[in-house]
């Protein structure tokens, strides 16, 4: 539709003899066209907005309170299953919650993990990152080479011995992420800034007198973003992941927290025994990332012009 | 009948923005043994006719053409397999950039015999010998040597003489150079203009010259056609083309040229070449034509008949004079 | 090249020295008395208490106390695990084969369906085949491994009863482990079935940890020959008149193996994560389960000598790796 509007207006102003150049999409609209294209991302989209629709209205939702136990149902299978009643609609757990009000609960940890994450994780890396492209010399030799050393642990080995010194948590569980994923935007943050400072409107900026906050954050950064967001959207993932993770071995969310993580390792002994409990946790967490996962390749897709169809 | 034969060419591409075309209805014939020069400016899709030809376009391009004769097969109709029997052996291309055409996990030995094992039934002294012969004929000092190199370890004029090496490698009876020499110093390339036509001349192939530089026309073809935005706009034999353009970007174009300038100021085409958002409705020129009205705005303009040079223009230059009656 | 390596090696030093640093502050950032942590003795009196302090070193000024730690790193000296009262060094690399034999097995798994499918995608761009792999690989990259774990468990050891839970080995056979890897020892014995034991048990952990570095490989072996099919050289064999299996799979394939193999690489840091996971849910005796045991144990020297270990061996292998891209890459060679 919009190639067609264009030409029309093409035709339009060659017929009145101007002949001036059509003014290619917006910015925004030449974004979402890539972005929709993308049948994965738009579903993704969907998935994850639904999720956050579940997340805020997890009172409404939810049949029964996430931590009552019902004695008279311990284990009980899904409703579809012999044995199962439609009160609970994806059966109960060990102690007789309802599996379904807890995962709609558990939306709500895992929203929140992923939000927390990435702003702490997202606003002091690039801010770092920023400082180390602009400053040059020793104080950025100094933040990468303390950026290479929190790389080399493995993520999840750091954020479990960071968890070990701070108490295991919810809270302490998403400081240790953030701080595992950190250097990652230092990093991004960085090289983007070294790519864009030679640039003319760099330059220009710094001619007309434009002070060092407002050349970092006001000239350089916006032009920066692009890769930014698209880790943003990946980190947003690699939270919930690795917060499932950790309450999983037991160093995230305590129980009776409704932590899909915690949930799972409440579950892991009746592996064999009741399916149901092991599996809906897992798929939650599975469609979430995946959701997530598939916004952010649709996003780099759409925002990073070196892999854009010529 | 003519060596190659391509009629009513077209290529589109895939954009986000919906298909753009590219090449718009071109005819290309080139006899056993002619020097036929493809002009235009970047964006006037002479490289894209002929790599469609070549069947070397990305997934993104739609090619469409009443045929593609190439010796007898028709190219746009032939499968896979007999396409691949053709090109490298019978047709052959050179490269703008022969720095990057050249694989660089591979030696140019490697490179040189690959040719000559995809095609010709030699052993494998054989192709060694044949690689170091091909090496000389393109110039190339110790052959032995530079067949162990890698190619980031030679100039970019060497890269293009072992580029010109591997064309040749099978004794094509059509080379394609698309833009040889663009990419390199200006001292290397009348070097490689030389050796493309002594070898056009030695082995009696026909070339295909693809360049925007008019200078370099002059100096090598026998033949020109002139594209503009897909289109070709004239085409004549070069010295009728030089004495007498009958296209006004053709009388544009020679215009520009230092060695014919009647003035102080160089003089120059005002404008670009249209993209996708910008393409007139009537003469794709008439944006950019000193002798444009209202009548090129509106109505595309057909072919003039031979003796005006084919020119796609509503009223044909003779000898700088449009010819506003003539239509 | 040699020039490359020594450049290398100036980014190495530092960073071994910051992560020496990192591990020693480990025990000291912990809560409560790190003297205390470290004996793990309840009921200490004062005179014990003082004779820990010296033994330990606690009482030497800071600086002393890391350059004991760091002269001690060098000799292979990691403090004694206060659970097992062995020295850390020897229980690390005990149990360090058990890591390496299923981690090699991983990244085998990984590489072998990975690669292929990487460039059949790329090739098929846009196509089928092209959509369906790359959504199962993008599942398999958001996949809970842990979960994943489970679901395996439910179905090839509950429903199908075909592999084992646990274990690197039926308890049926006993045989001296002089390697460490199960599979060759389970050879070397000469005891019937045993080496069939060994792969049973090997089945599920190995898909398991390998399950994301395949998704990784596949993702990225697609984008790399994604870029290079585009490139002037891979125009260049076509116009040879090459077939499609020299142009993808020579041509390409050797210029798109570059960033891959620095993925293959940098995947060993994704692996001891996993293996933390892995091995915990599967009983394998390794580093992983090693760590996560020590942690909930509070055998806190255990923890920070692990700590050291897996870091310095994640650094080592992106060494080799940074190494061997030099040598695969010939614009880097000269």
């Amino acid at each position: 539709m919009t190639a067609s509007d264009n030409s029309n207006a093409v035709t339009a102003n060659a017929a009145e003899g101007q002949g001036e150049l059509m003014a290619r999409p917006g910015r925004f609209r030449e974004f979402w066209s890539y972005f929709s294209e993308n049948t994965g991302a738009v579903i993704g989209l969907v998935v994850f907005l639904t999720f956050i629709l579940i997340a805020a209205f997890a009172d409404v939702l939810a049949p029964h309170s996430p931590t009552e136990q019902f004695r008279q149902a311990l284990l009980q299978p899904p409703a579809w299953q012999e044995g199962g009643t439609s009160e609970f609609l994806l059966g109960t757990d060990a102690i007789g919650r309802d599996l379904l009000s807890r995962l709609i609960h558990g939306a709500r940890y895992s929203f929140f993990i992923g939000v927390i994450v990435v702003v702490i994780a997202a606003g002091s890396g690039v801010f770092i990152g920023l400082v180390a492209g602009f400053a040059r010399g020793w104080v950025d030799t100094l933040i990468m080479r303390l950026m290479d050393i929190l790389l080399a642990f493995p993520s999840l080995l750091l954020a479990l011995v960071m968890v070990a010194i701070l108490g295991p948590s919810l809270v302490n569980a998403m400081i240790a992420i953030a701080i595992v994923l950190q250097p990652h935007y230092v990093r991004l943050t960085r090289a983007a800034v070294l790519q864009e400072l030679p640039k003319d409107y760099v330059t220009s900026a710094r001619v007309v007198g434009a002070s060092r906050f407002r050349l970092m954050f006001v000239t350089v950064l916006p032009n920066c973003m692009a890769p930014i967001i698209v880790q943003a959207a990946l980190s947003f993932s690699t939270a919930i992941l690795d917060a499932a993770a950790l309450g999983f071995l037991g160093l995230g969310a305590q129980p009776p927290t409704p932590e899909w993580g915690t949930m799972l390792a409440d579950s892991r002994e009746f592996v064999l025994r009741a399916w149901w409990v092991v599996t809906f946790p897992g798929l939650a967490i599975l469609i979430n990332v995946l959701a997530i996962n598939l916004m952010g390749d649709g996003l780099r897709d759409a925002l990073d012009p070196k892999l854009k169809r010529s | 009948m003519p060596l190659l034969d391509v009629r009513n060419l077209s290529v589109d591409f895939k954009t986000a923005n919906g298909q753009f075309r590219a090449v718009d209805g071109v005819d290309v014939q080139v006899d056993v043994g002619d020097v036929l020069a493809i002009v235009g400016e970047s964006g006037s899709g002479k490289s894209v006719s002929m790599l469609a030809l070549m069947g070397l376009l990305p997934w993104t391009a739609t090619i469409t053409s009443d045929s593609m004769m190439f010796d007898g097969v028709d190219l746009s109709r032939a499968d896979d397999r007999t396409r691949r029997s053709i090109i490298g052996k019978d047709v052959a291309m050179i490269f703008q950039e022969p720095m990057s055409s050249l694989n660089p996990c591979f030696t140019v030995g490697f490179q040189l015999r690959e040719a000559l094992k995809a095609h010709l039934p030699l052993s494998r002294r054989e192709r060694q010998k044949r690689a170091i012969e091909l090496l000389e004929q393109v110039g190339l000092p110790e052959p032995e040597r530079r067949l162990r190199a890698f190619p980031h370890q030679l100039s970019g004029g060497m890269c293009q003489r072992v580029m010109i090496a591997m064309a040749i490698a099978c004794k094509p009876k059509l080379l394609i150079a698309d833009e040889p020499t663009t990419a390199l110093d200006v001292t290397i390339q009348a070097q490689i203009l030389e050796l493309l036509l002594d070898l056009q001349k030695d082995t009696g192939m026909a070339l295909v010259l693809i360049t925007h530089d008019m200078g370099v026309v002059a100096e090598t073809a026998q033949r020109v056609s002139v594209q503009y935005a897909g289109q070709k706009v004239e085409e004549q034999g070069v010295n009728d083309l030089f004495a007498n353009p009958h296209h006004p970007y053709t009388d544009a174009l020679l215009a520009a040229l230092p060695e014919r300038a009647t003035t102080k100021h160089l003089p120059s085409i005002p404008g670009v070449v249209p993209g996708q958002f910008d393409r007139p409705a009537g003469c794709l020129f008439s944006p950019r034509c000193q002798f444009a009205d209202d009548h090129c705005r509106q109505v595309k303009p057909g072919n003039a008949p031979a003796e005006l040079g084919h020119a796609r223009c509503h009223y044909p230059l003779i000898k700088g004079v449009p010819q506003r009656e003539a239509s | 090249m040699l020039n490359f390596i020594l450049r290398r090696l100036g980014t190495f030093i530092p960073t071994f020295i910051g992560v020496s640093i990192v591990s020693f502050l480990f025990i000291r950032l912990l809560p409560g008395d790190p003297i205390l942590l470290m004996a793990g003795e309840r009921g200490m009196t004062d005179e014990r208490y003082a004779q820990l302090m010296t033994q330990f070193g606690f009482d030497q000024p800071l600086l002393s106390q890391y350059w004991d730690y760091l002269k001690g790193i060098l000799q292979g000296d990691l403090g004694t695990s206060f659970k097992t009262k062995r020295p850390v060094w020897d229980e690390f690399f005990t149990l360090f084969p058990a890591t390496l034999e299923l981690s090699l097995c991983a990244i085998v798994f990984a590489v072998t369906l990975g690669l292929p499918a990487g460039i059949i995608a790329a090739v098929k761009r846009g196509k089928w085949p092209d959509q369906a792999l790359m959504s199962t690989a993008l599942v398999g990259y958001s996949m809970p491994i842990f979960w994943w774990a489970l679901l395996l468990i439910i179905l090839f050891s509950g429903m199908l009863g075909w592999t084992p839970v646990s274990g690197r080995i039926s308890l049926m056979y006993f045989f001296p482990t002089d390697t460490g890897f199960m599979l060759i020892d389970s050879l070397r014995s000469g005891q019937e079935g045993a080496f069939a034991s060994a792969v049973q048990h090997l089945i599920l952990p190995t898909i398991v940890l390998g399950t994301i570095p395949l998704a990784v490989i596949a993702r990225q072996t697609r984008s790399a020959m994604l870029e290079v099919l585009s490139e002037d050289y891979v125009r260049t064999a076509r116009a040879k008149g090459l077939g499609p299996l020299r142009v993808n799979g020579l041509h390409a394939l050797r210029n798109a193996l570059i960033p891959v193999i620095t993925v293959i690489g940098l995947s060993v840091g994704t692996l001891m994560a996993g293996a933390i996971l892995t091995e915990t849910i599967f009983s394998w005796p390794g580093i992983g389960k090693w760590m996560v045991e020590g942690i909930s144990s509070r055998d806190y020297t255990a923890v920070q000598g692990g700590l050291l270990m897996i870091a310095v061996i994640v650094m080592v292998v992106n060494l080799v790796v940074d190494i061997l891209y030099g040598l695969i890459n010939p614009k880097i060679r000269k």
